[in-house]
This record gives structure tokens, C-alpha cells and sequence, in this order.
């Protein structure tokens, strides 16, 4: 097309992310030389065009649009990102200007007026696309829109332009979409969001001309190459761009990642295969069989066999296919045909790798130090200021009494800051865990600021654009990739720390299944405590634990159920290791609270450990702590006659020392405070004939001989004590009340408790 | 004559429709084939001909399985169908082998007996010792039938053949001659000769396939029906078959029992409850759409002669504990972890929670 100006102006209509159209922009763009290059994107971004030519910027890359003044509510801290990938035909017409030293401008709505705009900006230019190419292709006999422009357009390695015929294409269907004539569409709608969208292209358009570029070529989505062509009254468009809201935005360049670009929710552009798209791009020639042989490679690194036989049947498989299918070329479909069929001889798991490895691929882009700083950033910089936190280049002590909300929202901070990598505080490793086991509120930190931080900042960018959102999005992630159960526990007890509620009912569900498919009942005993004491923590941070709750009910039945089998077959260390399983967890149901559910676990953990006793051939380890557990909790009547009949010349030496040990566990200490345990076990020895006690002798020397010197006196002197319900009178019983005071008092000011006056 | 016969070949019970293809087939056709390669897939799919005329669907699934099956035999490579137990693998290679050659009783049975003749070969004793070694003599197998006359040979269950006669399969495969060192001659396959093969993959363990012999086939994996509306269709029509068969009576509201039976199997198959909100432990069954066929027979059966003629919860349950604790200790934790964490949660399913367990 060429105006009066004598001005001559190509647009280059385009599917975004379409390797087949990035190749004829670039082809079209070479042949046609032009001396200005418009590309559909924020104007704000102009500036930053030039660094396409820096060798730094790699993409896949997002030209990020975000409010200037953050802070002020959600709004204020939503962002736009216009993705772009190697074979995005916008990015190769970048790549051109910058080569070529052609100025590029964008040609979009300004960022200013789509941020403040409300509804949805980032997909606003998805919908009024894929159904006009839906006609298209159902008139071209395909039942899929994407399948047929790859067919038509994105797989055609070379050829005419195909240009003109896309823009004829398109006017032939906008014609019928919106007929002359038709009402203006509503205020709002997508469609008026997209005349406001082409006002502006034209009108940029416009001044490119006006300020006296002779050949001018415009890259767009097809979609608007008729609006574009379309001679409109200036006036008419600066009518419809009159008065539209606006924010003061900044723009950067972020790194991104293909697994980005495949998202469809959120930030994503909908690519289902970015990976294939690129090979497309940039495979010189043969690309089915260049990608089916890199598809082999990596399956024999996997330690999969697959041999070159194999790559070349499955070369003729998808080609047979695609004749079949009677499509021009081998597809993506054929080609995952072929893999499956072939290469990995119809197994599913080894197509997903593949899937997930070259299909989406996992490139991640690269940004050059000259960029403006990332909203990340900058929100770091707020935080910093409300919590009046310094980065500091030296080592220095931070701490946190979590009951005052700054120090709360500092800890969380800072844990959040550590989930993306930036560890510009160290948990304190003496004080902190042990602290937190027992649910104190202090936590102690070094915290320490170093340069590289800033960079880590830059690439976990690609996860949000607060510190929160994006501690979340990475939590979320590092749940999908965990490696064991033991990560994901410590994962949620991070989620809690960093206060991620966004995150933490996907990292509960990850956990849940996981826990689900675990058959080794010691992991998931293993797993438990974290979780409960996680639960209580939690409530001293205040937040949900619903999420969790129900990770630790289906845990306690996971693990009541897989105990019998955990409880067979062992051998000692086996035995010791589902010892302290077994009173992890029961130390953790006593402190999961007091809730009727709680009840029920703990009285449904009693019965399964009572039906444990009742199996045959339970090690005796495992036998002896168990009936003491069950003593304790005073389900055993018939304590003695067990200890008795466990001990007696019938059973096993060796397993009889075992029940004892096991019996016994926890020290001599409980025996000089428990009268009860020291009368049943004074009671049963008492009562053994003098034979029998010579043979019993042994064992209880192995027992006893593991205690301390003093302990051993201590349990001496109780025993010869007569046994009766009230502890025995101290020798010195007569106590002074005034000389007592002052300590008792001391006392109770250390356990926090009123003093009485 | 057809008609007396107790079940047709599939060539005979669908020659009309084959027939009607091949008339309106105007694609080329691979040397061999008697329909083209869309035709086949057609005649697999069901759908409507120029002329109006229909095409039954023979295979009801995923259509890029039957495209890849037979772009596979069009290549002229081997096909091996892989699956469960009830995933209608026999039923497609039988249809396949009737569309592209016309003939699909070139079947080669695989058991823990079959012998290399079988594959390859034999000989007529009697004419041997009277006429000495002659190609007279020979007792060809259905295979070697396959290969002069350029068609389709199926064999079934190839994993259960020993894994020495497995690999008699390699040559005939690789080179599609076979040679006969008794006579010093040799059978070259002619052009449109391939073979179809099934196999279990749950007992893939039985006689696993040598990689070598592996690698000359294509493999295709049948799915279990897709939906459950699908499978518990599948279930009640069968059911009131064999039910007929078995002279049952009929048995008032059974619909709701099949598709719980179909539920539990469903879920413990896939591993994730129906709502998708719980993971569970997969026990070592198949559990297969024609187990639960016969977890339901049996329960009706339970019902007609103990019961009140109604199918109740306990009829199925014992069943269904049967068939999916295999292995006492880990299916047994699989099945308690189901019964607690899914079945106890469903209010409607109370009368079931308490008869499995009563069972345990």
C-alpha cells in the first residue's frame, strides 16, 4: 500500500509465536529494506528496542510493563509481559531492525492505558483471534484452528510470501464478522478494547509517516493487518483514543522461560510447544528427522535403548502418518506418534519426558546488566523501608521476637526472600530449629547483603513481581519438582515460615499425593512430626491450617494402616528405626491437639498399636515398647501377665533382653518417678522362682547396665521403699514457709505466671 | 453356511461393508492391500460413504491409536497391539488383518507350547519318509501361508510363546524371507505381508520380548474404555448377556451396583479417587473392564440363589475384595487405605463401607 505522502508501507500479518511466519517476516523484511519498523507492542518499550542487538538479551525474554508507584493495593502491583521467543516473528523483526540500525517503534496501546484498563490486559489480544482462524480452518476442512495455520502457514519452509494472502483472508472474514453497518460495540467489550488496540497502530502509523519515513514495514497479529490498511479519518481515531484512563508505567526487559510461554493461565502466551516451534525455527533443514534423532539422543542418555534403526522407522512412521492424515508435512502429532510407537515401544513415561524436555523445553532466557531494574526489585526496596531493614555488606545479628508484628513481617521477608535463592539472611542454625521445635518466639538471623543477590533478583523475575507472589509461584514449583517426602514436609514447614498462603494448599496437595503412593510407612512416620508441629507453629503465625490439617488426618490413617506391614519381618536396626517412627508419632497425635478428630486419631493410633501386639512374630523390641506405650495410655489391664509371659523361660533369650529394653526405653529416670512401672517390674521379679531368676538375671543386667551410675542408685533406694499410692515422706518433711517464698516465687516469675501478692 | 456357524470371521460377518469400500475407494492402495489406508481406518472408525451408505464402528476409542496402527502396517512394518486383559487388542487385529488383506484366519496362537513349527514350519511324516525331503512334504505354518501370499498373519499372546520361538519371528521380520535348509531353498515374503501381534502387558514379565525383536515392531497401546459412563455401558450390557446366557434372573436396579463396582475399579485403577481429590495406593490387579463383568455376574448370581434376588452391596463386595487383594500384604494396604480414605468419606456409600468391612 502507498499513501499520497508516496510513503510505502507493507504489514506483515503474523500468528504470535509462529516460527513459520518469524521466517517470512524475516525474509519479507530483507526484501524489502525498509527504513522504519513498527511491531505490535507498547510504545513505552521504544527505548528498549535497541537492546535487541546486545548480545545478552537471549531469549525467551518479556518486555514487562509495570505500575511506576507500587504499593498502593493489587492494582498497583499488576504487570503486563509481552513474551517473546527466538522464533517470535516480533522478535526476529526486532532482531532485524537492530541489525540493519533501522529504527522500530511499537505500535500497541501504550502500557499506561492497559495496565490502568481493568479487566485482564495480558490475553485482551487471545480471544477476537482464534476464532475468526477457527472458520478459517473448518472452511479449509480441519477441525483444528492451530493444526491448519501450521499446515498453511507455519511449516511452509519457503516459498511466496504469504503475506498478501493472509491479509485477503483476514479482511474476507473480518467483512463477515462485523458487516457495515453493524452497531458500535459496547464500551468495554473485547471488541471495542480492539478498535481502541487499531486506532492506535494506525495513529502510530500515522506520525511514522509524518515524520518522514519512505518505506515502512508493520509486523502485527493477522488479525489487524485490515484495520491497519483501512484508510480512517485521523480524527476518527483520536476521538476513540480520547479519554482513556492512564498510570504512570515503567518498562524493562525480564528473562522468561519456555515453560512460560507453554502456560495458559496467568502470564502465559498459550504456546503448547515451544520447544517444537523453535526447533521449526531453527533447524536448517529435515526437521522431522533432526528432531526425532535429538528425541533419541536424549532418550540414551536416559539410559533408554534406542538404536538408529529405530529414529529412521520412526521418520517413516510419522511421514506415513501424516500422508495418511493427508497433511503436507509431518506435524508435532505425527512426530509424538512416532515416539511413542516407535522410540519408546508405547511406554507413556519416556513420551512425557520428552514431552516436558523438547516439546516445552526448558530454555530460560537471559537479560544484559543495562536493563532498568525489575518490579521484583523494587518491591524488595519498599519492603526494606517499611520493615527498616538495611542491606548491609557485613555479617550482622538480627533478632526476631515474632509476637511484634515488624519483627513477624521481617521473618517472613526474609524466608521468602530465601525460597527464591536470595539468602540475605541465614537462619541462626543453633537457635533456630531448636527454637522452633518447641514453639518459642524468638528466631535468630545473620543477615548479609551481596551483590549477586540483585541478579538473582533479575532472573526471579520470571516468578512475579512482588516478593510474595513470587516466593510463591516458586514454592509452587519446587513442590512439582520435590524430590521425597522429607522435601515437600520441609517445603510446607517453609510455605508457613514465609507465610505463603497462596502456596500452601498446592504444596499440601503435591504432599497428599505423594504421601498417597509412599508404600515405605517409615517416610511416612518420618514425615508426620514436621507436619503436626507445622500445624502448631502455624497458629502462632496465625495463619490457615485447614489445608494442612487435612495432610495430617490422611497421614495418621496412612500410617495406621501401612503399620502391620511396617511392624513385619524385622530385624534389629530395622526395628530401633520403626521404633522411633513409632514414637515420633505418637508424640506428635499427643500434641495435634484437642479436637474431637484429634481424639479419635489418637484413639484409633491406641487400637492399631494394640492390634500390632496381637500379630505373631513382632520383634521384641518393637513388642516391649509397645505394650509400655499401651500401659501408659492405660489400655492394658493385663500389663504384668504380658511382662511375665514375654520374659518367661518359654521365650528367647535374646528376645526376651529385647522386651525388656523395649519396655524400659526412655531411661532409669522413669523408673524412679513412675511407682507404678517400678511395682510392676519389682512385683514381677519378687515373684520369679529363684531358677527362673538366675536365667532372667543376664537380661535385666543388659537393661540396667545401659543406665548411669546415680540412676541406677536412685532406682535401688526406691525399690527398697515400701510400695503404697502416695509417694514416699521425704526424710526433712517439715518445710518454712517464709524461706520458701522467695524461691517459690522466682519460681513462678520464670514460668510467667502472676506472683501472688 | 456362514450362518450355522457359531461365530463368523470378520471378513464374512462385515463383507457388505468391505465390499462398499472397496467401491468407493478411489485412494491409492499399498501393494497387497485390498482397501487404501484411509479406508481401513474408516472401516475401523465407522462413518458414512458417499452413497449414504454406514460403516459400523468396530473399534470405540482414540482414533490416532487405529491411524498409528495402520500408517505402521502401510510402512510394512510389524504391529504390536499391547494392553490388559479386555482392551479388545484380538478384536482389532482380526479387523485390521479382514480390511487390508481379506482374510484374517492367518492366526498363529502363542501358548507356553507353541513350537517352532508353528512359527516357521513342519513336516508331513508320512510323505517324508516315503518321498524323502520335498516341498511336498512340507507343512507350512499359517505364517509362511502369509508371507507367499503377501497378507496379514496375526499372532496372539506373543509374550506367552517361549522366548526361543519368539525370535524365530526376527528373520522373517527383518529380511521377510525364511529360509528352509532341508530343501536349500528359502520363502520370499511377497509385498503386503506384515504381522500383527497381541500382547498382555501386565504379565510382559511371562516372556519378555527380546530387544532385538522388540525393535521390529511398532507398538500401540490400548487404552481401558475412557469414560466411566462408557465402561459402566460396556459392564451392564455384557452383564445382562452372560446373565441370559446363565439363565439369572433379572435383577431390579442393578445399574447403580455396576457403576459403583465400575467406580471403585476406575479409581483404584487410576490411582486418583473420582473427584480428583484424592491420590490412592494402585494394587497389582488388572482390574480390568472384564473383571468387573464378573465381579457383577458373580454378585447376581449371589443374589438369585442366597439373596433376596436383589443386588445388594454384600453380594458385590466379596467380589470386589477378591479381585483386587491379589497380593495379601501390599494390595491389602492399597484396599484398607481405599476403604478408609474414599469409601468411609461417601455418606451414600455407607451399607458398602460396612460390608467390606465385615469382609475384613
Amino acid at each position: 500500500m502507498s499513501g499520497g505522502d508516496g510513503a510505502r508501507v507493507e504489514v506483515y500479518g503474523v500468528r504470535h509465536h509462529g516460527p513459520g511466519s518469524a521466517r517470512a517476516v524475516r525474509r519479507a523484511l530483507a526484501a524489502f529494506a525498509p527504513d522504519a519498523v513498527l511491531v505490535e507492542g507498547p510504545p513505552e518499550a521504544d527505548a528498549l528496542a535497541a537492546l535487541a542487538a546486545d548480545p545478552g538479551l537471549v531469549p525467551p525474554v518479556a518486555l514487562l510493563a509495570y505500575p511506576e508507584a507500587p504499593g498502593d493495593g493489587e492494582a498497583g502491583r499488576r504487570a503486563v509481559f509481552w513474551p517473546f521467543a527466538e522464533f517470535s516473528p516480533e522478535w526476529q523483526a526486532l532482531r532485524y531492525a537492530a541489525e540493519a540500525g533501522v529504527p522500530v517503534r511499537f505500535c500497541d496501546l501504550p502500557a499506561a492505558h492497559t495496565l490502568a484498563l481493568d479487566d485482564e490486559p495480558a490475553d485482551a489480544d487471545a480471544a477476537p483471534r482464534l476464532d475468526p482462524l477457527g472458520a478459517l480452518a473448518e472452511a479449509a476442512g480441519y477441525d483444528d484452528a492451530e493444526r491448519w495455520w501450521d499446515d498453511a502457514v507455519e511449516h511452509r519452509a519457503d516459498g511466496p510470501s504469504p503475506f498478501p494472502a493472509v491479509a485477503e483472508a483476514m479482511a474476507e472474514l473480518r467483512a463477515s464478522a462485523e458487516p457495515p453497518g453493524a452497531d458500535p460495540p459496547e464500551p468495554g467489550s473485547a471488541r471495542a478494547r480492539e478498535e481502541v488496540r487499531e486506532a492506535h497502530m494506525r495513529r502510530v502509523l500515522r506520525r511514522a509517516r509524518r515524520d518522514g519515513f519512505r518505506r515502512i514495514a508493520v509486523v502485527c497479529g493477522a488479525w489487524h493487518v485490515p484495520a491497519l490498511l483501512a484508510s480512517v479519518p485521523a480524527s476518527r481515531d483520536d476521538r476513540t483514543l480520547r479519554g482513556l484512563p492512564k498510570t504512570r508505567v515503567a518498562m524493562t526487559w525480564v528473562p522468561w522461560t519456555h515453560g512460560r510461554l507453554a502456560n495458559r493461565s496467568g502470564y502465559g502466551a498459550g504456546v503448547r510447544s515451544p520447544g517444537w516451534y523453535h526447533h521449526l525455527f531453527t533447524a536448517p533443514d529435515r526437521p522431522v528427522e533432526r528432531w526425532l534423532t535429538d528425541a533419541a539422543r536424549l532418550l540414551r542418555a536416559e539410559d533408554l535403548h534406542v538404536s538408529s534403526a529405530h529414529v529412521i522407522e520412526a521418520v517413516r512412521l510419522a511421514e506415513t502418518l501424516a500422508a495418511l492424515r493427508e497433511r503436507p508435512l509431518a506435524g508435532l502429532d505425527e512426530v509424538t506418534e512416532a515416539v511413542r510407537a516407535v522410540l519408546c515401544e508405547g511406554a507413556d513415561e519416556p513420551v512425557a519426558l520428552i514431552a516436558r524436555r523438547m516439546v516445552v523445553g526448558e530454555r530460560l532466557g537471559a537479560v544484559p546488566d543495562a536493563v532498568p531494574l525489575v518490579p521484583l526489585q523494587r518491591d524488595l526496596l519498599a519492603e526494606r523501608r517499611r520493615l527498616r531493614l538495611r542491606p548491609d555488606a557485613h555479617d550482622k545479628e538480627l533478632d526476631l521476637d515474632l509476637r511484634r508484628p515488624t519483627d513477624l513481617e521481617r521473618s517472613r521477608l526474609l524466608h521468602r526472600l530465601r525460597l527464591l535463592d536470595v539468602a540475605w539472611g541465614v537462619p541462626d542454625p543453633d537457635a533456630g530449629r531448636a527454637n522452633r521445635s518447641k514453639g518459642t518466639f524468638r528466631e535468630a538471623w545473620t543477615i548479609r547483603w551481596r551483590p549477586e543477590f540483585d541478579v538473582r533478583l533479575i532472573e526471579a523475575g520470571v516468578w512475579g513481581t512482588t516478593v510474595a507472589g513470587a516466593a510463591a509461584a516458586r514454592a509452587r514449583d519446587r513442590a512439582e519438582r520435590a524430590a521425597s517426602l522429607a522435601d515437600l514436609t520441609a517445603l510446607a514447614e517453609l510455605c508457613l515460615l514465609a507465610d505463603l498462603r497462596a502456596a500452601l494448599p498446592h504444596v499440601m496437595r503435591v504432599l497428599a499425593d505423594r504421601a498417597a503412593v509412599d508404600s515405605d510407612t517409615a517416610r511416612l512416620m518420618a514425615a508426620l512430626p514436621a507436619l503436626v508441629r507445622a500445624l502448631r507453629y502455624g497458629d502462632v503465625r496465625g495463619t490457615d491450617p485447614a489445608p494442612l490439617r487435612a495432610v495430617v488426618d490422611g497421614l495418621a490413617v496412612r500410617v495406621r494402616v501401612g503399620l502391620p506391614a511396617a511392624a513385619t519381618g524385622l530385624d534389629e536396626g530395622a526395628a530401633r528405626a520403626l521404633l522411633d517412627g513409632v514414637a515420633a508419632v505418637h508424640e506428635a497425635l499427643a500434641l495435634l491437639g484437642d479436637d474431637d478428630r484429634a481424639a479419635a486419631h489418637r484413639a484409633a493410633w491406641l487400637d492399631a498399636l494394640a492390634a500390632l501386639l496381637r500379630r505373631p512374630g513382632l520383634h521384641g523390641l518393637v513388642d516391649g515398647r509397645v505394650t509400655r506405650l499401651l500401659l501408659d495410655a492405660g489400655r492394658l489391664p493385663d500389663a504384668a501377665d504380658r511382662m511375665a509371659r514375654a520374659v518367661s523361660a518359654g521365650a528367647a533369650p535374646d528376645r526376651a533382653a529385647a522386651w525388656v529394653e523395649g519396655f524400659l526405653a526412655g531411661g532409669g529416670v522413669v523408673l524412679v518417678h513412675d511407682d507404678a512401672l517400678l511395682g510392676l517390674l519389682d512385683g514381677w521379679i519378687a515373684g520369679l522362682p529363684a531358677d527362673a531368676f538366675t536365667d532372667v538375671l543376664p537380661l535385666l543386667r543388659r537393661t540396667f547396665g545401659g543406665y548411669g551410675a546415680a540412676e541406677r542408685r536412685a532406682i535401688g533406694e526406691r525399690a527398697r521403699r515400701p510400695r503404697s499410692g502416695a509417694p514416699a515422706p521425704a526424710p526433712d518433711d517439715d518445710l518454712d514457709p517464709g524461706r520458701a517464698a522467695p524461691a517459690a516465687a522466682t519460681v513462678l516469675r520464670i514460668l510467667g505466671w502472676e506472683v501472688p501478692a | 453356511m456362514t450362518d450355522a456357524v457359531l461365530r463368523p470371521h470378520a471378513e464374512q460377518a462385515f463383507a457388505a461393508e468391505l465390499a462398499l469400500l472397496a467401491e468407493h475407494d478411489e485412494r491409492p492402495r499399498p501393494p497387497g492391500w485390498k482397501l487404501s489406508p484411509r479406508a481401513v481406518t474408516t472401516y475401523l472408525l465407522g462413518g458414512e460413504l458417499p452413497g449414504g451408505a454406514e460403516i459400523t464402528p468396530k473399534y470405540i476409542g482414540p482414533r490416532r491409536l487405529m491411524e498409528v496402527a495402520v500408517a505402521t502396517l502401510a510402512t510394512d512394518r510389524a504391529l504390536l497391539l499391547l494392553g490388559v486383559p479386555g482392551t479388545a487388542k484380538t478384536w482389532v487385529a482380526e479387523h485390521l488383518a479382514a480390511a487390508v488383506s481379506g482374510d484374517s484366519t492367518l492366526l498363529v496362537q502363542g501358548t507356553a507350547g507353541t513350537a517352532e513349527e508353528a512359527v516357521r514350519y513342519g513336516w508331513n511324516y508320512a510323505r517324508l519318509l516315503a518321498e524323502g525331503p520335498s516341498t511336498a512334504a512340507l507343512v507350512e505354518s499359517p505364517l509362511v501361508r502369509a508371507m507367499r501370499r503377501g497378507a496379514v498373519a496375526r499372532v496372539e499372546e506373543l509374550t506367552r510363546m517361549p522366548t526361543d520361538v519368539q525370535d524365530t519371528l526376527i528373520t522373517i521380520l527383518s529380511e521377510k524371507t525364511l529360509p528352509v535348509p532341508e530343501l536349500n531353498t528359502e520363502v520370499q515374503a511377497r509385498r503386503g505381508f506384515t504381522v500383527i501381534a497381541t500382547a498382555n502387558d501386565r504379565d510382559r514379565g511371562v516372556n519378555e520380548l527380546s530387544s532385538a525383536l522388540r525393535r521390529r515392531f511398532n507398538t500401540v497401546v490400548l487404552p481401558l474404555p475412557e469414560t466411566a459412563e462408557a465402561e459402566v455401558e460396556i459392564v451392564a450390557r455384557r452383564v445382562g448377556q452372560l446373565g441370559a446366557a446363565l439363565e439369572l434372573p433379572e435383577a431390579p436396579a442393578g445399574l447403580a451396583e455396576i457403576r459403583r463396582v465400575v467406580t471403585v475399579f476406575r479409581e483404584l485403577r487410576s490411582g486418583t479417587s473420582a473427584d480428583g481429590r484424592t491420590k490412592l495406593k494402585t494394587p497389582s490387579g488388572t482390574l480390568s473392564t472384564a473383571e468387573a463383568i464378573s465381579v457383577v455376574t458373580g454378585g447376581l448370581a449371589l443374589a438369585a440363589h442366597f439373596g433376596d434376588g436383589v443386588l445388594r452391596p454384600a453380594d458385590v463386595a466379596a467380589g470386589i475384595v477378591g479381585a483386587v487383594v491379589q497380593d495379601p500384604s501390599a494390595d491389602a494396604v492399597a484396599w484398607q487405605e481405599y476403604l478408609e480414605t474414599v469409601v468411609r468419606e461417601r455418606p451414600e456409600w455407607n451399607d458398602f463401607y460396612r460390608a467390606c468391612r465385615d469382609l475384613s
